[in-house]
């Protein structure tokens, strides 16, 4: 018995305008041009694929089941420029076939540096999707799978039941990550490793001819899938939902590909699809899973160099967590969401010099010239941040030490 | 090849680029003849200074020479007033210099029978110095053996085509800089003339940059086959990183400006920015290392802007003196209006100094961890100059992976590209 489970991951940042020393003003994010973002990423991918995927679940009266996890930051640009896929999103909230999973709310490395920050992220975020679509999340992912046991445990303590990693070779050892395992120093959550050959096979392979296997027929794939049986009992192909039009575009007949899969995976009569939850309640863990350091699945290393492989990369973190205390004595809600929106762990990744003299998948998106441009300007915002939080804070200090000067 | 002096006599990079490339095809096997005028005098700025008989002793004694780093090299000198960067006006200043001080028509007369020619003073005026070169190559040259000339920018181009037309040997011409690199649009029209003249009649041209390239093509009417790019590069001398900069521990920051303080490298733009930094940040100092034809107008100019007091210039700094002042500084930067390569950032990140680049040079093509920018946007240039200055990681991210990009850029690249186009024209048809 194989089960295909799919999670679609949907994220856009919070771009950030070009801001210079010489700037004062508190409009750091970009409107313009994040708006072209989203409705161009919409247009090409996320409305076609959530109608897609509508029919699909129609076609084949609620046996295609699959997962989503959005980020609060890409419901807020759907709310704000592209209301049109939140329509979508609920008609395929309703279904009964979907699964929203939970993650923090900004696509932050919070975990990281802020527990009481994580754990809010998590709760707003939690809520939203509650309210947004009826379902209170069970699973939980961290930003960009950034997992270990720690995360693991602190999780499980916030009453989730399932928790996502990547099925990273040096943690697997010789085992498979078709199968549901257990973190190493927990009790009842569950976790599913991403099985990141054939994921992979989809998101980046897919449209690529030189890759022996092209091209990558529905049949061909569901044959994949089906000799997982015997050997497994779950397919977690786990992507960026972009990969369906944007990454692979649809003249790579991506979206044919779709169509045809969950009819082509039917014809093997031991395999279905399953959600994350699903997958979880049917199978139980074969065996533990221990990750001490952490890992991800960016780049090739799977770890966190992508976000603090650098100098600047770390100081900027540090620097941003270093005022929590302070934005949140401010009790100002803007000044507390443009914090949090500075914490999106995209504005890191441009920073990111690993393998900046060849290009390299990091630039597809960045909107900036250089790793060090972004730094500069992360840097000129959150100066203004601080002081815009000093502005507030001062005052009421001064208040403060005058009141008790005269009583 | 017709070039220039090395380094230390030297003041600018087209003696360092012929330095860098000529060890570099020495060391991969080229046998070459280096022809350089030789102002016996002495170039600007040298120490020694020869007098009287001597120093005709000197120019016979010095005319043919090897050098022991360059084991395939001959040297032939050739008395002239040329040198790099010469306009016609400060030819002419140099030549009333001459004249009055050291050479007297007698000494003219013997050096110039020595090799064969009547009497001949130096030109009266740069174009016919530059011809008056051009005529002595060629005498030299009579008596060489090569496959190739090889030219390195405007003035020598006319002894490039001389040599070529009377030995019949193809012409490369290599252009480190345009007139319109040197002057902006107030091109000098018979400089102009002469590069074209020289582009036109050359065999191959060789550019040190993509930018350079374009203007060859667009401005000269040259085809584009004809013209490559080869770029500069920068001796690392076998240094490693150095992780423990013993700095000078001092409150101010230093940011430093240097090359020839002319139009060409921005020292207006360089101002502008300074006293916008100043404007956000009190503990910094500027300083201008260099010399040239703007010098006096840019001291006034640090003046009228009221940061006099904050600006330093030093004059023209050679050898170690380069050395120590990139040891003091924070940052490098290079406000060029339009450099053709720009072999100073290089220096600069070989000091482990981060760099500050304009992006209308030669060496923003290639270059990436350097902070970029246009050359007129002050803003944006002060904003990058306060950025390294006040974030320590932003620094020494760029000084480690600046100096680890700088090794890439080897002679022996350029040195070996210059003989694979050398082969390809000698090749049969």
């Amino acid at each position: 018995m194989a089960s295909v489970c799919f999670y679609f991951q949907v994220h856009q940042p919070f771009r950030l305008r070009r801001y210079s020393i010489f700037d004062s003003h508190a409009n750091y994010f970009d409107d313009f041009n994040n708006a072209q973002v989203c409705r161009k990423v919409a247009y090409k991918s996320y409305l076609p694929a959530n109608r897609l995927m509508l029919r699909l679940i129609e076609q084949f009266r609620g046996r295609f089941r699959i997962a989503y996890s959005l980020t609060g930051t890409v419901l807020d640009q759907f709310e704000l420029y592209c209301p049109e896929v939140m329509s979508t999103l609920h008609a395929l909230a309703q279904t009964g076939c979907v699964e929203f999973l939970c993650e923090t709310s900004h696509h932050s490395l919070s975990f990281l540096y802020s527990r009481e920050e994580f754990t809010q992220q998590v709760r707003r975020h939690q809520q939203r999707i509650q309210e947004l679509f009826g379902q209170k999340p069970r699973v939980f992912r961290n930003t960009e799978l950034i997992y270990n046991n720690d995360l693991a445990r602190f999780v499980e303590e916030l009453g989730f039941e399932g928790i996502m990693c990547e099925g990273a070779d040096h943690v697997l050892g010789y085992r498979s990550p078709n199968y549901v395992y257990r973190p190493a120093g927990t009790g009842r959550i569950k976790l599913l490793m991403k099985n990141y050959r054939l994921s992979d096979d989809i998101a980046f392979r897919f449209g690529r001819r030189d890759w022996a296997e092209w091209p990558l027929t529905a049949p061909k794939f569901a044959q994949w899938v089906s000799e997982v049986n015997g050997n497994g009992y779950t397919v977690n192909l786990f992507m960026d939902y972009e990969t369906l039009g944007e990454h692979q575009w649809e003249d790579t007949g991506i979206f044919e590909f779709l169509s045809h899969l969950p009819a082509e995976v039917f014809k093997h009569k031991d395999n279905d699809f399953k959600t994350p939850s699903e997958v979880m309640g049917t199978y139980e863990a074969v065996g533990e899973i221990d990750v001490p350091h952490m890992i991800s699945w960016a780049d090739t290393e799977r770890d966190l160099s992508a976000w603090l492989g650098n100098a600047m990369q770390s100081n900027a973190l540090y620097e941003l967590y270093r005022m929590e205390k302070q934005v949140k004595q401010t009790r100002e809600a803007q000044i507390l969401e443009d914090w949090r929106r500075l914490q999106t762990s995209d504005h890191f990744y441009y920073m990111c010099t690993k393998w900046f003299s060849d290009g390299d998948v990091h630039k597809y998106f960045n909107p900036y010239d250089s790793p060090y441009d972004s730094y500069i300007n992360f840097m000129n915002v959150l100066d203004n941040l601080r002081s815009r939080c000093r502005g507030i804070l001062k005052p009421a200090v001064e208040s403060a030490a005058a009141q008790h000067v005269t009583s | 090849m017709l070039g220039w002096e090395f380094p230390p006599f030297i003041s600018g990079g087209l003696g360092t680029a012929c330095y860098g490339l000529t060890r570099a095809m020495s060391k991969l096997g080229a046998e070459i003849v280096f022809i350089l005028p030789r102002d016996v005098e002495g170039a600007e700025g040298t120490h020694v200074r020869m007098t009287g008989p001597m120093a005709v002793t000197r120019a016979a004694a010095g005319s043919a020479y090897r050098l022991r780093e360059f084991t395939n090299v001959v040297f032939r000198t050739v008395g002239s007033g040329l040198s790099p960067y010469q306009t016609p006006q400060t030819y002419q200043e140099q030549l009333r210099r001459l004249e009055a001080e050291h050479w007297t028509t007698q000494e003219l007369s013997e050096e110039f029978a020595r090799l064969g020619r009547s009497a001949e003073h130096y030109g009266a005026d740069l174009f016919t110095e530059v011809q008056r070169y051009a005529r002595l190559a060629t005498v030299i040259a009579r008596d060489e053996t090569f496959d190739v000339v090889h030219a390195h920018d405007w003035m020598t181009f006319a002894a490039g085509m001389a040599v070529s037309a009377t030995t019949g040997r193809p012409l490369v011409v290599h252009v480190h800089s345009t007139e319109f690199d040197r002057s902006g649009e107030h091109v000098n029209q018979r400089i102009y003339d002469l590069e074209r003249q020289g582009l036109q009649a050359a065999a191959h041209v060789i550019a040190v940059s993509h930018l350079t390239r374009q203007i060859i093509i667009n401005r000269y009417a040259v085809p584009a086959e004809k013209v490559s790019v080869v770029y500069n590069a920068v001796d690392m001398d076998g240094r490693p990183l150095d992780t423990q900069r013993a700095r000078i521990r001092r409150d101010e920051k230093i940011v430093l400006f240097l090359g020839r303080i002319t139009m060409q490298k921005g020292p207006e733009y360089f101002l502008a920015a300074a006293k916008k930094v100043l404007e956000v940040m009190d503990n910094v100092k500027f300083i201008m290392a260099g010399t040239g034809d703007m010098i006096r107008r840019t001291i006034e100019l640090a003046a009228e802007m009221g940061i006099g007091h904050k600006v330093l210039f030093t004059g023209f700094l050679r050898g170690e003196d380069v050395d120590k002042i990139f040891g003091m500084a924070d940052l490098f930067v290079m406000p060029s209006v339009s450099e053709p390569f720009g072999l100073v950032p290089l220096e600069a990140l070989r000091n482990d100094v981060p760099v500050i680049i304009s992006k209308q040079s030669g060496i923003a093509e290639v270059l990436t961890h350097a902070l970029k920018v246009d050359f007129w946007d002050i803003n944006e240039m002060a904003n990058k100059i306060l950025a390294v200055l006040r974030h320590p990681p932003l620094q020494a991210t760029l000084r480690e992976h600046g100096n680890f990009e700088v090794r890439k850029f080897s002679w022996e690249d350029s040195g070996r590209r210059c003989l694979e186009i050398y082969e390809a024209l000698l090749a049969p048809v």
